[in-house]
C-alpha cells in the first residue's frame, strides 16, 4: 500500500528513504554538526539524532543567514539529507542552501486528516513530480 | 517564476558555472517565496565571511564561484575571524582559510568592510528600494528603521544577488506583505538594551512570520535598542521586519514570566571570565556611551570591544578610543562576538555580554557559558 500527498517542487530531484519527523525548527549554524549530521542541541527533538541519509521532514530553518553553508557542507562532507520536506513554506536558508547543493526540496506538504507522516516511514520524494509517496503496510 | 531569456540563458549556464549557481540559487529562494520575477537591487550585503561560520566547504566554494563573476552591485561584507592588523594566536589552518575566503571576496569586486552594521557605515539608499541583506540583524533594522526592502536572506541568496544585482519580488520586497497579522505587546518596562533583546529573542520565536507589530514601542528607542531588538529577533526565527505603527487583530502578551524564561534559556552563567561586547558591532553611538560610562574607571576583567574598522577610526579621531582605552579595554576590528575564533573553551568557561545573539550563539556554537547584563550594569559592576 502507498499514501501518495502532493507538495510544491522548490529543488528538483528525487530522494528515497526514512522519513525523520520533527515539529521544531532548525538553525543550521547552531544546532547541527556539519562533520556528522548530528543534532547536538540538547533542547531539540532530534536530539543525538543524524540527518545523514534520511528524508529530513521539519517546519523550516531559523536564526543565521549561514545556515545556508551548513547545508551545503554537510553534502560535501557526504552526510547530507536524501531530501528535505518543510512542513509548510520552505526558507530562504534552506531552499539555497539544498539549490547549491543539488538536495531535492519540497514544501507545502498536504495534510489529509486521515494520514499522519511518522519517523522511520519508508518515502520518496519526487520534486518534479510534485508528489511525496510513503510506503504504508 | 517568470524570467527573462537573458536570465533563462544564465540558469542554463550559457554565461559560466558561476552566474548559473547564481540563477539556480535565485530560482529555489524565488519559488520558495512565490515570486513572480526578479527585479534589480541597490545594494547586497553578504554573509559567511568568517571561517568559523563556512568551514572548508565554504572556502573551496568561494574560491571556485569567485572565478567565474564579478559583483554587480555594491556589495558589503561580514566580519571575518580576526582583526586584520592584529595578528592573533590562532591555528595557521585557521588564519590560512581566512585569508582564502577574504581573498575570493577580494576577487569579486566586494568592498573589504567586514562589518555586521553596514546600514551604520555607508549611505543609505532611498526608502523603497530593494536591496539583498544577509545578516540577519541588517536586515531587519533595514526593513524597519531604514525603510529598505529585503528579504531576510541568507549567505548564499544574497551572494547571488550581488553577482546578478536581482532579487525575487516576493514577501518584505512587496509594500502589501509588510503588515503584521500579531502584536507583542511588553506589560513589563523595557529599559536596557538587554530588555529589548529578551523581548526580540522571545518574538522572533513566537510569531512564525516575516513581520511583527510591537506595542507602545516608539521611535525614541533609540538606535543601540533597535540593534539589540534586531539582532534578536532574527537569532530565534524567521521574523525580518517589525514595525510600532500598525495594530492586529492577534496580540501575544509580553510579561515577566516571558521574560525571564527567555532570560532562563539565555543567561547560562551567573559571572564570567571576560566581557565582550560587539554582537551587533558597536557603532559610533554605543561607543560615545561607553566612552561616558567608563571615565576615570578601569575594568576589574578582560574586555573586548568588537568594532567596524570604519567606527574605530572615525572614534580615534575624535579621541573616543583613546579614553576608552585608559580603562583597558582592547579593540578588535573586522570581527565580532558571534563565533568568533577569539574566545574559545579552552580559555574562558564562561563571558560577560549585553547581546543575546552573541550569548546564543557563544552558548551554541562556541560552547561557552553567558552571563548577561546591561552595558551600565557591567561598567557598574566590574570597574573601580
Amino acid at each position: 500500500m502507498h499514501t501518495v500527498l502532493n507538495c510544491r517542487k522548490i529543488v528538483p530531484g528525487i530522494g528515497i528513504s526514512k522519513a525523520l519527523v520533527t515539529n521544531n525548527v532548525i538553525n543550521f549554524l547552531a544546532m547541527v554538526d556539519t562533520k556528522s549530521a548530528t543534532i547536538i542541541d540538547k533542547h531539540h527533538e532530534l536530539y543525538g539524532k543524524s540527518i545523514k541519509d534520511i528524508i529530513l521532514v521539519f517546519p523550516n530553518a531559523i536564526g543565521s543567514s549561514v545556515g545556508a553553508y551548513a547545508i551545503y557542507s554537510l553534502k560535501i562532507n557526504r552526510v547530507a539529507p536524501s531530501a528535505i520536506i518543510c512542513i509548510n513554506n520552505a526558507d530562504i536558508i534552506t531552499a539555497s542552501g539544498c539549490a547549491i547543493s543539488d538536495i531535492p526540496l519540497v514544501d507545502m506538504l498536504e495534510k489529509p486528516s486521515s494520514f499522519i507522516l511518522e519517523s522511520e516511514m519508508e518515502i520518496r520524494v519526487d520534486a518534479d513530480k510534485e508528489s511525496v509517496t510513503i510506503k504504508t503496510v | 517564476m517568470y524570467l527573462t531569456r537573458d536570465e533563462e540563458k544564465s540558469l542554463n549556464g550559457e554565461n559560466g558555472e558561476t552566474m548559473a549557481s547564481a540563477y539556480k540559487i535565485l530560482l529555489a529562494i524565488g519559488m520558495a517565496t512565490g515570486a513572480e520575477k526578479l527585479v534589480p537591487i541597490k545594494w547586497a550585503h553578504i554573509s559567511g565571511v568568517n571561517y568559523n561560520t563556512i568551514g572548508d566547504a565554504g572556502v573551496e566554494f568561494l574560491e571556485k564561484f569567485s572565478r567565474g563573476a564579478k559583483v554587480a552591485v555594491k556589495t558589503t561584507l561580514n566580519p571575518m575571524g580576526f582583526d586584520r592588523n592584529k595578528p592573533a594566536s590562532l591555528p595557521e589552518i585557521f588564519t590560512d582559510q581566512q585569508m582564502r575566503i577574504v581573498r575570493s571576496y577580494e576577487r569579486m569586486g566586494t568592498t573589504p568592510s567586514f562589518t555586521c552594521i553596514p546600514y551604520e557605515i555607508f549611505d543609505i539608499p532611498d526608502r523603497g528600494s530593494a536591496v539583498s541583506f544577509a545578516e540577519s540583524n541588517a536586515a531587519l533594522y533595514s526593513n524597519s528603521v531604514l525603510g529598505l526592502l529585503t528579504n531576510k536572506e541568507s549567505s548564499l541568496s544574497a551572494l547571488a544577488s550581488s553577482v546578478t544585482g536581482k532579487a525575487p519580488y516576493s514577501d518584505l520586497r512587496i509594500e502589501e506583505f509588510r503588515h503584521p497579522k500579531v502584536t507583542v505587546k511588553p506589560t513589563v518596562k523595557l529599559n536596557t538594551e538587554v530588555d529589548y533583546g529578551l523581548i526580540g529573542y522571545f518574538a522572533g520565536k513566537a510569531v512564525n512570520d516575516t513581520c511583527i507589530a510591537f506595542d507602545d514601542m516608539k521611535e525614541k528607542t533609540g538606535i543601540i535598542n533597535m540593534k539589540s531588538l534586531s539582532a534578536a529577533i532574527g537569532t530565534s526565527g524567521i521574523c525580518g521586519m517589525f514595525t510600532s505603527e500598525e495594530k492586529t487583530n492577534e496580540v501575544i502578551s509580553y510579561g515577566r514570566e516571558e521574560s525571564n524564561t527567555i532570560k532562563d534559556e539565555i543567561n547560562t552563567a551567573e559571572d564570567g571570565d571576560i566581557i565582550v561586547l560587539g554582537s551587533p558591532q558597536l557603532g559610533i553611538n554605543e561607543i560615545n556611551f561607553l566612552s561616558k560610562l567608563v571615565e576615570s574607571k578601569r575594568f576589574l576583567k578582560r574586555c573586548m570591544i568588537f568594532c567596524p574598522r570604519a567606527v574605530y577610526n572615525q572614534a580615534a579621531n575624535t579621541g573616543l578610543i583613546d579614553k576608552i582605552q585608559k580603562s583597558g579595554v582592547e579593540f578588535i576590528c573586522d570581527s565580532c562576538t558571534c563565533l568568533t575564533p577569539l574566545i574559545t573553551r579552552n580559555d574562558f568557561d564562561s563571558v560577560i555580554t549585553n547581546s543575546i545573539k552573541g550569548a546564543y550563539y557563544l552558548n551554541h556554537s562556541n560552547r561557552i557559558g553567558v552571563a548577561l547584563k546591561d552595558m551600565n550594569s557591567i561598567v557598574k559592576e566590574y570597574t573601580d
